[in-house]
């Protein structure tokens, strides 16, 4: 992998919020293409990632590069999905969708005026996530498979060299949730998305991502003890998943159970404390700084 | 087979009541009916000891009252008093819930994106929101004068406080996702303030007027009776001094009617102008 390709970079990145630590020393290398899902315990500080990311907060030390520059305030370098309120209630779903490209191309007091380019490309993602039939319905009339597609396609316009998901499927029930999750990864494939995609849910993670970091607070290391030494979360697991040919059976394999039990004895068991030197970091582009303390 | 349910049905008494349409207007209307037969009632009963009863007058009374004041001109000014208090007593109103609303928006809006605006303005909108502001009515008409400005300032600064409050904590209750949002789509923060937050906030701030002016009116009415040449609220005090209860009954009348007319006219347009926000609120 060169240098170029790497579309985020973190490097010894802590987070305290008052006297705890969240993240903890966190080491990650995100390449064009991958679909990174971030999975862990709650509370192991994803959500804090996810924040730092996007610049709404800064973290306490560490660099963090999307594209080789640091990061912020929130910008268009990323893109963002929530699970909730991503689409403005004011604006219907064409509006929503055009909305970055407006902000680009007219100032902020003059009426939008669309070049026809834009409202093609608009149009045109809207076709990709079959919306053209609801483009004149407000959000509040869409069910909430169509709200998450619209959001995507909203955040999609701008091409974010980075697409920020925080559980965007969790809101939804089982069956909407799976249309979702493989229209996502057809997504990915069709347009060489790169993805960063937090959920609570080991097993969508497992399925969707190209690339599966587990975060947990669950972990040993050579850090004195008894000290009152603050440890915080830190990547514990960092798998290249194979991923299948696009079939939600793959859900129901014996293999697929057996890795997701393991990985939730990885990471979600607090009994289970792994050495920071054993964790599981087969990525190719995974790698780890380890201070003297915790590994001496 | 029948819905057996449906004959256990309550008309009128209990959570599970359901009222057919005819009879839901019919309720309805029952308390207005029982307001104007009691009245009427009344003063029928007082007519009949003494004809020329000033206290509860009949509505041939009144008409008689109010007609002449409707459609008769005035010689020397060429004005019908009704109208031309009805006029002066709207413009004021206006006036007044207008730029405390122009204003209670602006600042409300600004004041719950930049918390630097919200440092500087919060703790002295607070403050000023305690003011009683008929107690500042005499300050008002000794800086400002008996005219216009008087009457308009007292409006203005009875409905602003409340106005901005409530539009300032509708702005901020707005969920902080959508600011990131707009952000990560290039919006500057002017274009999220006038293109995100107050296309949201202005079907809330209908709302607001709508109750404040109810308060506008208390202020105008006050106003124009402590000191006034015309408007509604004058001449109902001023009539007061000859009991004329056949124009002052007329006059609340009319005021209550104007009332409703531009709160259901406000209701109808935000309706109109925003579906999302009714339909949402659903």
């Amino acid at each position: 992998m060169n240098s170029e390709s790497t579309k985020l970079h973190l490097e010894d990145v802590y987070k305290t919020y008052g006297e705890k630590l969240v993240l903890d020393n966190i080491d990650l290398k995100v390449t064009a293409g991958e679909l990174c899902t971030v999975v862990g315990p709650s509370g192991c500080g994803k959500s804090t990632l996810l924040r730092l990311l996007l610049g709404q907060e800064a973290a306490d030390s560490g660099s963090i590069l999307i594209d080789g520059k640091p990061v912020s305030h929130p910008d268009p370098v990323r893109g963002i999905v929530y699970q909730k309120y991503s689409l403005f209630p004011h604006l219907s779903v064409f509006d929503n969708v055009m909305l970055g490209l407006r902000f680009a191309s007219s100032p902020w007091w003059l009426p939008w005026r669309d070049s026809p380019e834009h409202t093609a490309f608009a149009m045109h993602m809207l076709e990709k996530l079959r919306l053209v039939d609801a483009r004149s319905k407000f959000p509040h009339e869409l069910s909430g498979g169509m709200q998450q597609r619209v959001a995507i396609a909203q955040a999609l316009v701008k091409r974010p060299p980075i697409l920020l998901m925080d559980e965007p499927f969790g809101a939804l029930d089982p069956d909407t949730r799976e249309q979702m999750q493989l229209y996502l990864m057809e997504l990915h494939e069709e347009l060489a998305l790169t993805i960063f995609f937090v959920t609570h849910d080991l097993e969508e993670a497992c399925f969707i991502g190209s690339r599966l970091l587990m975060i947990s607070q669950y972990y040993a290391d050579d850090r004195e003890l008894n000290v009152g030494v603050k440890r915080g979360a830190k990547i514990v697991a960092d798998h290249l998943l194979q991923r299948q040919p696009l079939a939600s059976t793959v859900k129901d394999t014996h293999v697929f159970r057996e890795f997701i039990t393991e990985l939730r004895q990885t990471g979600f068991n607090p009994a289970n404390k792994q050495h920071v030197k054993e964790f599981n970091l087969l990525h190719p582009n995974s790698f780890q700084t380890l201070t003297s303390a915790e590994h001496s | 087979m029948e819905n057996s349910n449906k004959k256990f049905t309550p008309r009128l008494w209990g959570v599970h009541a359901q009222q057919f349409r005819w009879l839901k207007f019919l309720l309805g209307a029952l308390p207005f009916v029982l307001m104007v037969t009691a009245y009427l009632w009344a003063s029928d009963v007082r007519h009949e000891e003494n004809p020329d009863d000033k206290l509860l007058p009949s509505i041939a009374q009144m008409v008689e009252a109010v007609t002449p004041m409707m459609f008769k001109e005035n010689p020397r000014n060429g004005k019908y008093l009704f109208w031309d208090d009805t006029l002066a007593s709207l413009q004021r109103l206006a006036i007044g819930i207008c730029a405390a609303y122009l204003v209670a928006l602006w600042l409300g809006v600004n004041m719950g994106v930049f918390s630097g605006m919200e440092s500087i303005g919060g703790p002295f909108s607070t403050f000023v929101a305690m003011i009683p502001p008929m107690a500042v009515l005499p300050i008002l008409f000794i800086t400002l004068g008996v005219d216009e400005l008087g009457k308009v300032a007292l409006i203005f600064i009875g409905t602003t406080p409340v106005m901005l409050r409530d539009i300032y904590l509708a702005t901020k209750a707005l969920p902080r996702e959508q600011l990131v949002k707009s952000l990560t789509l290039g919006g500057s923060d002017a274009a999220y303030v006038y293109r995100i937050v107050l296309p949201q906030i202005l079907p809330r701030s209908i709302d607001t007027l709508r109750l404040n002016l109810g308060a506008a009116w208390l202020f105008l009415i006050a106003a124009e009776a402590i000191a006034s040449t015309d408007g509604l609220g004058y001449r109902i005090f001023l009539v007061r001094r000859y009991l004329s209860m056949d124009v002052i009954i007329p006059y609340v009348a009319w005021v209550t009617l104007l009332g409703f007319m531009l709160d259901y006219s406000l209701r109808k347009m935000s309706r109109m102008v925003f579906p999302w926000y009714h339909g949402a609120a659903k």
